[in-house]
């Protein structure tokens, strides 16, 4: 009993105790179990980190020898590539190298030859020195044509970049030379001596001539039967060479200066021209007292009458031939002046005449009146024509009558 | 003439012979005397009395119909309607030399005019005839004969062809070596007449052999056969590259270039142009004329000469040598010719063609030339549009040459560029452009205008540091 009043008496303090053990247990239950939970969770972790650890191991190597396969596909493909490439510059780089080479060959050759050109430049110029001094000598320059031409044909190769498909034209251009080369020479030399021997004439020419004129200022000095003169000297053998030149000689007079008479335009002289005395009036002179000339001779007077007789043309000759109708031009004209008004003088009977004509249908053709058989009626070749005018309608005069009494000759006249 | 034509049907043969003598002279002195002549209707009466009469009359009626033919036209065409050219060619048929020559100088005279006339005369039968009187061994007959070959050809190829179908070149070409000078004029003349038409033509009149021979002629004492001669010569060069360069292998261009040498006025021309033509077919031929030293004898022609024409031929000719490369224009440039084909384009007293021509021979040879000593008196007095391409050139060669570049700055040249003005953009401006960047920035700067004031500027506004 003395257990339960104590163990009573300490109830309320067990149960304070009681209480307040619980309630400090809860103070440190919390802690607790957050530790509890700490050191889980961190085990925990540990674990799956680990865990996870192995996992990425495992995930790397996977994808390491992944992608070193990959990488090692690529790289080929790279070495690949580049090989090839490596190869095309090689090749190109030879190709060139050949190209480069031919076409250097190809240009000097075919195309355009420097030297060549340098060859026939040299030609060119020395056939020009051939033109310009051997004037004399053209068989030279036919040797040179023939030599350019030559070394043209020799280098067996078309001339220049421009002509480089004229293989033909260095043909053309020796054949000029070739044919008639002979023909040639000749006859350019034949020319050469015709002009030598022509200078030398002119030479020879001018020589006489000078020696002529010398001689006809010196005619004086020939020598006269009594006094010799200076070229013919009594001791020489013969008389020298200018003597004879000097008979020869006709002494020289000296030169009026030739005035040019301006034939003087004299209107009178015009007119007495054109008027019927055309021919020289020259007055009778008094006749020189002699005998008359045996023989059936005319009289003096009568033969100058008819010597000087003046122009006396027929009434046709003296005329024009168309008199008449420039006559009636001339009076048409005159009319045509005075008059006021140009229109016909119309009678007033026809005034009411003013139907049109319709004429046959035979002699008119679907445009209009047929001219045949109202304005021509002959066939015609204008071809033939020797001119264009037509035949004048004139009348012939005759001149039976005309000389009738101013003949000379006395034959049919009534004596 | 009313008088004159009844004595024309007068009995006594001298009458009617001194009539048509008279009528011919009087046709000869003037154009309206003819046409009174030919209105008069003479002809027709001469025509019909031509077949029938003795020689002196035919040669007295040929003068009349030649002396009315001459003046115009419409004379000839009156000839040939009455019928005169047949009677011509019968009488060319005859025997003696005189009346021949009387009638082939009347066809001649008749065909000069045109081209009509000259079929008229072809179809009339008239050149087999005068082919033959070539042959013949009187000269004056072979000289009118000639010409009047020459007369016919010139009008149309047809016509030419015509006159070489009968074989006339191979007799002209023979005649080409007689001496007397009047016959070469004619010979020649033909001749270029039938070369100038076409390639062909030009090609058969070569293949005649004219050549060295027709070079002889260029030597002559007289004018007239020289200017035929390079007449015939530029004829055939004219027209392609290879009859150029026949030419120029048998030594043409030299006897062309003495040739201008030693005559004057309008005797050179066809020279001139002659060199002008070979020159312009190509470079290598272009050359070819270079060597044979035409161009200062060319050059010599475009400063002595006083026609405007003559001066404008020389100026093309040297713009078509200096055309092709540097080396071409430098031979053009070195002998001092630029400054007159400058002054010629600049002064107002030329003619419009002497402009045109002297400003695209400048044009195409400054183009390419690269030798500076010429180009640079170009820089001081050039109009605008010249000195485009003078600078334009300048620009091309100074970047590559540095004693080019030195010489430049020490004659002023480039204190010049820099005082010119263009437009920005301009290509003046890019060429300035390019010049100046081949020179250090100082020396253009120093060399620009205006830089004396810039700098004295400089010195008014320095401030000296204060110690």
């Amino acid at each position: 009993m003395a257990t339960l009043a104590r163990l009573q008496a300490r109830s309320t303090f067990l149960v304070h105790q009681y209480y307040f053990r619980n309630s400090a247990v809860d103070v440190f239950r919390k802690k607790e179990y957050d530790a509890a939970v700490k050191i889980q969770s961190w085990f925990r972790g540990c674990q799956i980190r680990a865990y996870l650890r192995y996992l990425h191991r495992v995930a790397t190597v996977i994808q390491k020898c992944w992608r070193g396969y990959l990488g090692r596909q690529h790289y080929q493909l790279i070495v690949k590539l580049e090989f090839c490439t490596m190869k095309m510059n090689l090749y190109n780089a030879m190709a060139v190298r050949i190209q480069k080479r031919w076409r250097g060959y190809r240009i000097r050759k075919y195309c355009f030859n420097y030297f060549y050109l340098k060859e026939y430049l040299k030609a060119v110029s020395e056939t020009n020195d051939a033109i310009r001094y051997c004037y004399q000598g053209f068989a030279i320059l036919d040797e040179l044509c023939d030599h350019t031409a030559w070394r043209l044909k020799r280098k067996n190769t078309t001339l220049f970049p421009v002509y480089s498909m004229l293989n033909t034209s260095s043909h053309q251009m020796c054949g000029f030379s070739m044919p008639g080369n002979l023909r040639h020479q000749e006859a350019l030399e034949e020319f050469a001596e015709m002009k030598e021997r022509e200078e030398k004439k002119a030479d020879l020419e001018r020589e006489e001539k000078k020696r002529d004129y010398q001689a006809r200022k010196m005619h004086y000095l020939l020598s006269t039967k009594q006094i010799p003169g200076i070229y013919n000297s009594p001791f020489r053998k013969d008389p020298d060479p200018w003597e004879l030149r000097l008979q020869k000689a006709k002494p020289l007079i000296s030169q009026r200066p030739k005035v040019k008479q301006k034939r003087d335009v004299n209107i009178s002289n015009q007119l007495a021209c054109t008027s019927a005395r055309s021919l020289p009036q020259s007055e009778i002179l008094p006749p020189i007292d002699r005998k008359q000339c045996q023989g059936p001779f005319r009289d003096i007077t009568e033969v100058l009458e008819q010597r000087y007789k003046p122009l006396e043309p027929t009434l046709w000759m003296a005329e024009p031939i168309n008199e008449l109708k420039m006559a009636r031009e001339e009076l048409r004209k005159q009319e045509w002046m005075r008059n006021i008004n140009d229109n016909m003088f119309l009678p007033f009977s026809s005034y009411h005449k003013n139907k049109k004509y319709i004429p046959l249908m035979h002699s008119s053709s679907k445009y209009g009146p047929n001219s045949y058989g109202s304005q021509h009626f002959r066939d015609e070749n204008p071809k033939k024509w020797i001119c264009d005018k037509d035949f004048q309608t004139v009348l012939p005069s005759f001149d039976l009558f005309s000389k009738y009494g101013k003949l000379y000759s006395k034959a049919g006249q009534i004596i | 003439m009313s008088l004159l034509r009844p004595l024309l049907l007068d009995v006594v043969p001298t009458i009617q012979q001194t009539a048509a003598l008279a009528l011919g002279r009087l046709a000869n002195y003037n154009g309206d005397l003819a046409e009174a002549v030919v209105k008069g209707d003479i002809l027709p009466q001469l025509v019909y009395s031509l077949a029938e009469q003795n020689r002196f009359y035919k040669k007295a009626a040929a003068f009349v119909l030649r002396a009315v033919g001459k003046h115009s036209p419409q004379l000839a065409q009156a000839i040939v309607d009455c019928g005169a050219l047949d009677t011509l060619v019968i009488c060319l048929e005859d025997f003696d030399p005189g009346v021949k020559e009387a009638a082939a100088w009347a066809l001649g005279y008749i065909a000069r005019h045109n081209a009509e006339l000259s079929q008229a005369v072809v179809d009339a039968g008239a050149v087999p005839l005068l082919v033959l009187c070539i042959q013949e061994p009187e000269i004056a007959l072979k000289r009118i004969a000639a010409s009047a070959l020459s007369d016919i050809s010139k009008h149309s190829p047809e016509l030419a062809q015509t006159v070489v179908d009968v074989g006339a070149i191979a007799h002209l070409a023979q005649m080409i070596l007689n001496p007397d000078s009047k016959l070469k004029r004619q010979v020649l003349s033909a001749l270029s007449q039938i070369a100038k038409h076409s390639v062909d033509l030009a090609e058969m009149v070569v293949e005649a052999e004219i050549f060295p021979v027709v070079l002889t002629c260029l030597k002559d004492k007289d004018d007239y056969v020289k200017k035929n001669a390079s007449t015939l010569i530029r004829e055939i060069a004219k027209h392609t590259p290879e009859l150029s360069q026949l030419i120029v292998n048998t030594g043409g261009v030299a006897a062309v270039t003495d040739c201008i040498g030693s005559c004057k006025g309008n005797i050179r021309l066809p020279g001139i142009m002659m060199l002008g033509y070979v020159a312009a077919h190509s470079e290598n031929l272009a050359m070819a004329v270079i060597v044979s030293k035409a161009v200062p004898q060319l050059s010599v022609c475009l400063s002595e000469e006083p026609e405007d024409h003559i001066k404008a031929a020389a100026a093309w000719a040297l713009g078509q040598i200096g055309r092709h490369t540097p080396e071409h224009a430098r031979a053009v440039a070195v002998t001092n010719t630029l400054p007159v084909l400058l002054s010629l384009y600049m002064s107002t007293e030329s003619s419009e063609d002497l402009q045109t021509k002297s400003k695209k021979a400048i044009k195409s040879i400054l183009q390419k030339c690269t030798y500076l000593p010429a180009l640079e008196p170009f820089l001081y007095d050039a109009p605008p549009n010249i000195l485009k391409h003078v600078v334009g050139q300048f620009s091309k060669v100074l970047p590559y040459d540095s004693k080019a570049r030195r010489l430049f700055v020490t004659s002023g040249g480039l204190k010049k560029v820099q005082e010119i003005k263009a437009g920005p953009g301009s290509l003046l401006q890019e060429y300035i452009n390019s010049i100046n960047s081949c020179y250090p920035e100082e020396i253009v700067r120093y060399y620009s205008p205006g830089y004396s004031d810039a700098l004295l500027q400089r010195v008014d506004s320095y401030q000296p540091l204060a110690n």
